[in-house]
């Protein structure tokens, strides 16, 4: 018997990975939840039939959208992870002793017991005693907040489900708003390269653009995502993503990664032709 | 005792499908087969409910069978003695009240801030308008309901009305002392018409504003397809004891399709049962709803979404707490331009936008994330674009000169003029904002300066001008 988990990367693309069993499977207030067991991405975690982390390529993901910020900018004290209920953000966070204090907002608790019981191994800062988690929409618990935070992480699902609030020019207008004189937003910006996910990223960033002065987008790697060209976008009301980089400072820190490193920060601003010319004039 | 957990049309419908009828009658398209590319569009079992009037789906003009007894069930749901299917829009059940009750150059006593539905009939069937003032809230600008004292006053100064016109609630949400009017208007041999295009949740909702049927109305125009749920253009007109059934359904048929839409008929009829069996629980949920957002951007600063502690007994007798109005004049935005930034900068569409206030609809559609979005799109919007507010025109109503009767107006002679040297004339057509489609002048009036200035400033604004025969409101028609 053959046991293979499928996920539809376009309406006539599919990526296939041999699973050898099912761990979990429910359906929460907000989504499907599933767990997988595979032979070569170890367990995976779906939401709504979508790979949101596997065990083998997760610290890709989890490097790029914390640390490439954190490099930026040295004195982040308060943050604000929005989604990331699987723990993996909160993880790279709180290797930085200068964090005081993190508001982790996640709309399914759910997946938070899930990823608990199933990856540990992500989840081992979940009880850290500086991150408070909220079980509430991202978009609303942001709304009320004004110059608090000086680092806003969406970590979020596709825009395409519950996550659709966070692509918002008002989530956005929003975050702006809850963030200091000099704070940065990080957030998933999907794929380049299928059709759909490329008119999902060139939306976010017209959007992101249109709100905040400093607007970036960085790439990595992602092998279980969607053609396995991902992006991140960087926004931030004074702080350039280069040339802000303090290298030495983050070298000193003697945070050991897989995937990032000071070299490649630089680099990954650095895009493919179609890609600037689709942030330039939108698809 | 008719079953609410029926609903024969739809009932009628699956079987006449079932039995796999050959079609050699309308429509053309014959379950859809004939038009392939609208059948993609709308989806089979769409096209194969667009049927014919037939004996085993009865007919809407004469109604002896399952329409008959969807009608039925549907007259003891509102707690009307009958209820008449209405596939011509919410417009048509309100024309057919006004026209069933008065005849040419008799009076019916109305607020001005009716639907240009109402005056419409006055139009066709030539009944006169007594209007009775709306009182206006100055600080919103908007216009309220009728008080009791001043329909009374109506009445006794026109004995010879026909019928007292109200509107329950209002476009806003504001309802007039409507058991009191229909006492009132009964004590004088007058009927009650209610203008329910708002207010068909009130039927089956929990503290709600009172119900047209149970203040005892005589007849009420309800849209099911606005909080019902029903498709658009289907309604109900209810009527009480006192009115012949049959009289009502020659009047309807005078303008209404002999073509009834199986579509809306099923709508209407699925929508009945829905709200029989479920309407306590949906009603309460958009309660939640409403209250949710009101509080929330009452906590933004700057906004009003106002509620009952506006009621004063009055003119502003009841509120329905469904209703999302919010006014916006404070943050130095006119409500229209709030509408105009909400769909084309965050892609949100509510149902409109006035002078001073905007309307979002609520209903038991929405889904939590969006009622979030709506908030934090307001929020934002007034980080971005709030400004200074002086300067800004605060009022939504004027009170009407009437010179002739809409009738008259519509049908003498006329002549187009600019419609900035139209001041002192009388106006031979409507104006209004769409929505809400009330009108700012009707057939009838005196153009007035201050009208005048009202119309330039709103479509300055940019509210959709509508009504009359120049698409563009650069002239009008005035009378001779």
């Amino acid at each position: 018997m053959e046991l293979w988990f499928t996920e539809n990367h376009s309406s006539s693309v599919r990526f296939s990975i041999k699973v050898d069993k099912q761990l979990y499977s429910e359906q929460s207030e907000y989504q499907r939840i599933d767990v997988f067991r595979s032979e070569e991405f170890g367990r995976l975690l779906a939401l709504d039939g979508y790979v949101m982390i596997t065990q083998k390529d997760e610290f890709i993901y989890h490097d790029m959208i914390v640390h490439v910020p954190m490099a930026v900018k040295k004195d982040v004290k308060n943050v604000l992870v929005i989604g990331a209920g699987d723990g993996g953000t909160i993880r790279e966070l709180c290797r930085y002793d200068s964090i005081e204090h993190i508001d982790l907002v996640e709309i399914d608790e759910k997946v938070v017991r899930v990823c608990e019981k199933y990856f540990p191994e992500m989840t081992v800062s979940m009880n850290d005693k500086r991150v408070s988690a909220h079980f509430t929409d991202g978009l609303r618990f942001v709304r009320r907040k004004q110059g608090e935070y000086d680092l806003i992480i969406v970590d979020s699902t596709d825009p395409f489900g519950p996550g659709e609030g966070l692509f918002t020019p008002e989530f956005y207008g929003n975050c702006y708003n809850a963030l200091t004189e000099t704070g940065i937003l990080v957030n998933q910006h999907e794929s380049p390269f299928y059709e759909n996910d490329a008119k999902a990223m060139c939306r976010a960033h017209e959007r992101i653009k249109a709100v905040f002065p400093v607007c970036a987008v960085y790439q990595a790697h992602i092998p279980t995502y969607a053609s396995g060209h991902w992006l991140f976008g960087f926004a931030g009301k004074t702080l350039h993503p280069i040339k802000d980089l303090d290298e030495e400072y983050w070298n000193s820190l003697g945070i050991k990664t897989r995937y990032y490193n000071t070299e490649l920060h630089k680099g990954c601003f650095a895009l493919p032709n179609y890609v600037k010319e689709m942030l330039e004039n939108g698809m | 005792m008719l079953s609410q957990e029926r609903a024969p049309i739809y009932e009628a419908l699956k079987e006449y499908r079932a039995k796999r009828i050959v079609p050699f009658d309308v429509p053309g398209h014959k379950m859809g087969r004939g038009n392939p590319q609208l059948t993609e569009f709308l989806g089979s079992d769409c096209m194969m409910t667009d049927v014919n009037s037939s004996k085993p789906l009865d007919n809407l003009c004469h109604p002896v069978s399952v329409i008959k007894e969807a009608e039925q069930i549907a007259a003891e749901a509102f707690g009307a003695k009958n209820a008449f299917f209405i596939v011509n829009g919410t417009t048509a059940a309100v024309q057919a009240m006004a026209l069933a009750v008065a005849k040419r150059g008799e009076k019916i006593i109305m607020p001005r801030n009716v639907h240009r539905s109402a005056i419409n009939a006055l139009i066709l069937g030539g009944a006169v308008p007594v209007y009775v003032n709306p009182g206006v809230n100055k600080e919103l600008g908007i216009p309220l309901g009728m008080t009791a004292q001043d329909v009374e006053k109506a009445i006794k100064e026109n004995p010879d009305a026909k019928a007292v016109f109200v509107n329950n609630p209002t476009y806003y949400g504001v309802c007039s002392d409507i058991r009191k009017i229909a006492e009132l208007a009964h004590s004088h041999g007058m009927y009650l018409l209610a203008d329910e295009a708002h207010g068909t949740h009130f039927y089956f909702g929990e503290g709600m504003p009172v119900s047209g049927m149970s203040a005892g109305a005589d007849f009420a125009a309800v849209s099911m397809h606005k909080s019902g749920g029903s498709l658009t253009q289907s309604s109900f007109l209810l009527t009480g004891g006192n009115v012949s059934e049959g009289y009502v359904r020659q009047i309807i048929n005078l303008m209404q399709t002999t073509s009834g839409s199986y579509l809306l008929m099923s709508s209407l009829d699925i929508s009945r049962r829905n709200l029989a069996l479920n309407g306590r629980e949906i009603f309460e949920k958009v309660k939640s709803y409403a209250t949710y957002l009101r509080d929330e951007i009452n906590d933004i600063g700057g906004y009003y979404a106002f509620s009952k502690e506006l009621c004063d007994g009055g003119a502003f007798y009841d509120f329905d707490i469904t209703k999302l109005s919010v006014h916006t004049r404070d943050i130095g935005l006119a409500g229209i331009e709030v509408y105009d930034i909400l769909r084309d900068k965050y892609g949100i569409q509510i149902e409109f936008g006035d002078i001073g206030n905007i309307l979002a609809y609520v209903s038991i559609g929405d889904r939590e994330l969006y009622l979030d979005r709506l908030i934090g799109a307001l929020n934002d919007i007034k980080r971005i674009y709030s400004k200074d507010k002086t300067g800004m025109l605060d009022h939504e109503y004027i009170n009407p000169i009437v010179m002739l009767s809409p009738q008259e107006a519509f049908y003498g002679n006329k002549r187009s003029v600019p419609i900035e040297q139209s001041a002192g004339k009388i106006s031979g057509e409507f104006v209004m904002c769409y929505p809400p489609g009330i009108p700012i002048l009707a057939p009838g009036e005196k153009i007035t300066d201050e009208i005048l200035a009202y119309i330039k400033y709103a479509g300055e604004k940019g509210c959709f001008l509508t009504g009359t025969e120049d698409l563009e409101i650069k002239t009008i028609r005035i009378l001779e």
